[in-house]
This record gives structure tokens, sequence and C-alpha cells, in this order.
């Protein structure tokens, strides 16, 4: 037994971000709490209706208490389930088997930070581990970065694959008013850029940013009075192999491995049934990992697959449609906005819409590479 | 009486290299109180130290600064940890390469190349 869904009987009625780049002045609660307020009028949903709060804060280790308390709502739930990038995946789990059951009757899954205008730095309360600290592998980068140089040895990547990804994100970007990284970005830009940590230079990292986003959840029954065509959940799964990428039996291979198939199953799809595909690409890696995992291309081939623009705007794959947290956003923790660009895609109402896009997957990862999450989002005429 | 992990310290500031075997012969870092997965009681072996660079990085840092390398490393039991390899440069350390544990000040756990044919 086990990974038991409700199919499409729940659904996304509220979706909105907020501040996305530079919004100086804001604290993270108060971007949050802007998002909340954008996803409620979106649904037609008023504050006081809002009985599950699911938050990660970059820095605020209680974010579900405080948001309860900014927001002056007493919420039947409040979760601060903190799995990194993924949190906010693994959030809509619990939200969709609690209304499902009964237990909620709608519930906000918020995200808030101020990143960019607070210093510029990824804000982060995570450490490396007692065993891995004593050698300062930057965190988490470079953990990131072993993953990559042990890709590259075992498959036969390219940093110049790697660069792929990093200029289809731009491409993406450059037509997405809401993005905050534009302007032509080459493969020789991507090869020329400053080393940070072997083998990933700056612009194969995401970029910082401020930025918030907000989710509304109800069940399907009450989802077709709200204003918005509702956005059925297919199926959502997470998945946690270990903490440290130090102890992952073969780092070129993530535990989405287990969370989209699970995932995928859940929604009676496969991956040649999804449209468009919103991955959490802290680093340029992380795509390619996650391509393979999810089931787009064999383990291995990731790589070849990103090659010749085939998921840049044109290609056979639309992935990170929004241009992705290497060139949108990356307000420290990306899985929102992984989530409302799906949304998004699904309503028909994204900057780089894909004409008939009926099945979404949005892809969260948290950690190094440890905490993965996948949703299934449906159109907005799943039977 | 300690943890496991505070036995694993006690041992290394005492110049021994520390892993621990599961019953069915899988070796085990970081120390723990159980064998992952199972529960299962386990014992504490020491290691023999040698080794083989799975995956690395040069972390660089603002001139005159070196970069410095972090690694993965495969130990010839079985279990894999972080550390680094001393004496080598980018272009010399590479993945595959054999190497072999030393305690250095801290005390901490690190690597050094095993030179070609070398026992």
């Amino acid at each position: 037994m086990g990974d038991r869904f409700p199919r499409a009987r729940t659904a996304v009625v509220g979706s909105a971000t907020f501040g996305v780049g530079e919004m100086p002045g804001y604290s993270a609660l108060e971007i949050a709490a802007n998002a909340v307020h954008l996803a409620l009028a979106d649904a037609g949903i008023g504050l006081p209706e809002v009985d599950g709060l699911f938050i990660a804060l970059p820095d605020d280790l209680f974010g579900g208490l405080s948001l309860a308390q900014y927001l002056g709502i007493h919420p039947r739930f409040t979760d601060n389930n903190r799995a990194g990038g993924a949190s906010f995946m693994s959030h809509l789990v619990t939200a969709v088997m609690m209304l499902d059951a009964g237990y909620l009757d709608c519930a906000v899954i918020a995200y808030g930070a101020n990143q960019r205008s607070s210093g510029g730095k990824l804000s982060t309360p995570a450490r490396p581990d007692r065993w891995d600290a004593p050698y300062a592998p930057m965190y988490p980068l470079s953990f990131y970065a072993l993953a990559a140089a042990r890709h590259m040895h075992q498959y036969g990547t390219t940093r110049e694959q790697l660069a792929e990804v990093a200029v289809a994100a731009r491409a993406w970007a450059n037509t997405n008013p809401e993005a905050f990284a534009k302007g032509p970005l080459t493969i020789a830009d991507c090869l020329a850029a400053r080393m940070v940590s072997t083998p990933i230079s700056v612009r194969d990292c995401c970029l910082v940013t401020d930025g918030g986003a907000a989710l509304v959840l109800t069940r399907m029954d009450r989802a077709r009075d709200c204003p918005q065509p509702p956005v059925p959940i297919l199926g959502a799964a997470a998945a946690t192999w270990y903490n440290s990428l130090s102890q992952a039996d073969d780092v070129t291979t993530t535990a989405a491995a287990e969370s989209g198939p699970r995932a995928m199953a859940m929604a009676g799809v496969t991956p040649a049934d999804i449209d468009t595909v919103q991955l959490y690409d802290a680093f340029t890696i992380n795509t390619i990992l996650f391509l393979e995992d999810l089931g787009f291309c064999a383990k291995g081939e990731g790589g070849a697959f990103v090659s010749g623009g085939r998921i840049a705007p044109g290609g056979s794959l639309a992935v990170n449609t929004n241009g992705g947290g290497l060139s949108c956003c990356h307000p420290g923790m990306y899985g929102m906005f992984a989530m409302t660009e799906a949304v998004r895609q699904m309503r028909g109402v994204a900057a780089n819409q894909i004409p008939g896009a009926k099945v979404a997957l949005a892809h969260g990862n948290g950690g190094t590479l440890s905490a993965q999450a996948t949703v299934i989002f449906g159109g907005v005429d799943t039977a | 009486m300690s943890g496991s992990a505070q036995h694993w310290d006690a041992a290394l500031a005492e110049g021994r290299f520390l892993l621990q075997r599961a019953p069915d012969g899988t070796a085990l870092f970081p120390p723990r109180e159980h064998a992952p997965g199972s529960g299962a009681a386990l014992e504490w072996i020491e290691a023999s130290g040698r080794g083989t660079v799975y995956s690395a990085t040069w972390i660089q840092r603002r001139p005159p600064e070196a970069p410095y390398n972090v690694v993965l490393i495969d130990l010839a039991e079985g279990a894999r940890m972080m550390s680094r390899v001393e004496g080598v440069t980018p272009e010399t350390l590479h993945i595959g390469m054999a190497v072999q544990a030393r305690i250095t000040d801290g005390p901490l756990l690190v690597f050094d190349p095993v030179a070609e044919g070398a026992a």
C-alpha cells in the first residue's frame, strides 16, 4: 500500500508572485504576506477562510507561526517542514491529503525572501555537517560541483553542455517580463565566466534575488466556484535519500528518480505526456540530472539531451519557461516559483505560454541534491 | 561510554582511523549507533586508509590565495567520506587516483597520492 493519492480531487485556485527581482525595503515576511494577499484575491477567498498554512522562510525556523501571527489567522494546521527548496512541494503533498480528508478546507502555501536587497548572498541556516565541514566545501555550491565533476567523469558531460542549460534559461527569461536576468548569453560567455568551484562557474549558478510566491488550494467541489479555472493536482511525491551528498550511493542519481515516477504513477502519466517541465535549477547540473532522473532521457544522456537548444524556446521540451532559477529569480529557495510557473502554463497565461499545454511537472530540490519532490498539475479541463 | 561519534573522535586523537562494519560486511562512515537500514549492531574496525578519489572540486579564491580542493574518497573498505588530497595540483588530481589517509593536525584526516606502481 502507500502512495494512494486523491488525483484531481484538489486544485490550485489562487496563485501569485510578488516582488520578483529586487524589492528593497521589504522584509521576507512582508514579501510573503503580499504574495498571500494577491493569491487569495486571485482565488476570491477571504483571509479568514484559510485554515491551513504552509511555509518555509529562509531564516525563520518558526516561519509558519510568524506568518499566522502576521496575517492574524488561527490555522487548524501549520507546517514549517524544511526540505530546502523542495519544502513547498512537500507542503503541497500534506495540504492535498489534509484537504481531501476534510481536515482542512483552504490551504495556503507561501514563501518570501529579500536575499538580494538584504546583502546579495544566499541566506540559509543550513551548513555542512561536522564530517564535511573541516574540509571547507562551499555550501551548497561545492556539493553540486562534486556531482557535476563525477557526472562529467562518468558520462562525458561537458562544460559546453552545462552552458546549454544556462543559455536556454536566459532565452526563456528574455521574453518573460518578470524575469530578473535578461540580455544575450552565449555558450562562449559561460565558458569564459569566472570559475567558483570547478567545474561550476558563476554562469552555472542561480541568481540571488528577492521574491515571494503563494498558492491557494482547495477541494475540487469548491474550486469550481472560484473565479479562476481550477488547476487540478494529479500527483505529488517527495523522496529523501540523504542529507549530505557525501553520503549518496551515486552522486549522479538523485531521489528525483523516485519522486518523479511515484508522482507520475499517481497522475497516470509518463514523461511523454508532460507538456512543460519546471525544474529547480539551482545550478546547471541540476537540470541535466533531473531530466535524466525524471525519465525524459536516459541516465548519462542529459548533457546530449539539452544540447542544440532542445530545452530552449522552440526546442522539443519546454523546460523552465520562466527562465528558472538561473535567469528568472532565485530568492534562496526556488520551489514555489517552479509551481507558480506550472500553474500559469496550465491556466494558459504564462509569459512564454506553451500552446495547448495540458500537463505540467514542477520539481523541487533541497539541500545538496538531498530532498526531491515532484508535482504533476493537470490542465483546467482535466477529466 | 560515549556515542559512536565521540568514540571515533577519541580514536582519531590517538592516531587511529576507525570505521564500522555491519553484519552484512558493509563498512560505514560516518559512525552510527546502529546499522543504517537494518538497525543491526555494528563493530569497529581499523581502516586501511587506502582509497580512491570518487569526485573532486577546486574552490577558487581571490589571488594570491591558491585554490584548494575538496574531494569525495571511496575507502577500500567501501565507505565514502569528504576530505582533501594534499600535495596535488588541478593538473595532477584526478578522479580514480589512488590515495592514502594520513592524520594531520586537528586531528584531521587528509589523503596523499599514492605513487604510481606503489603497493
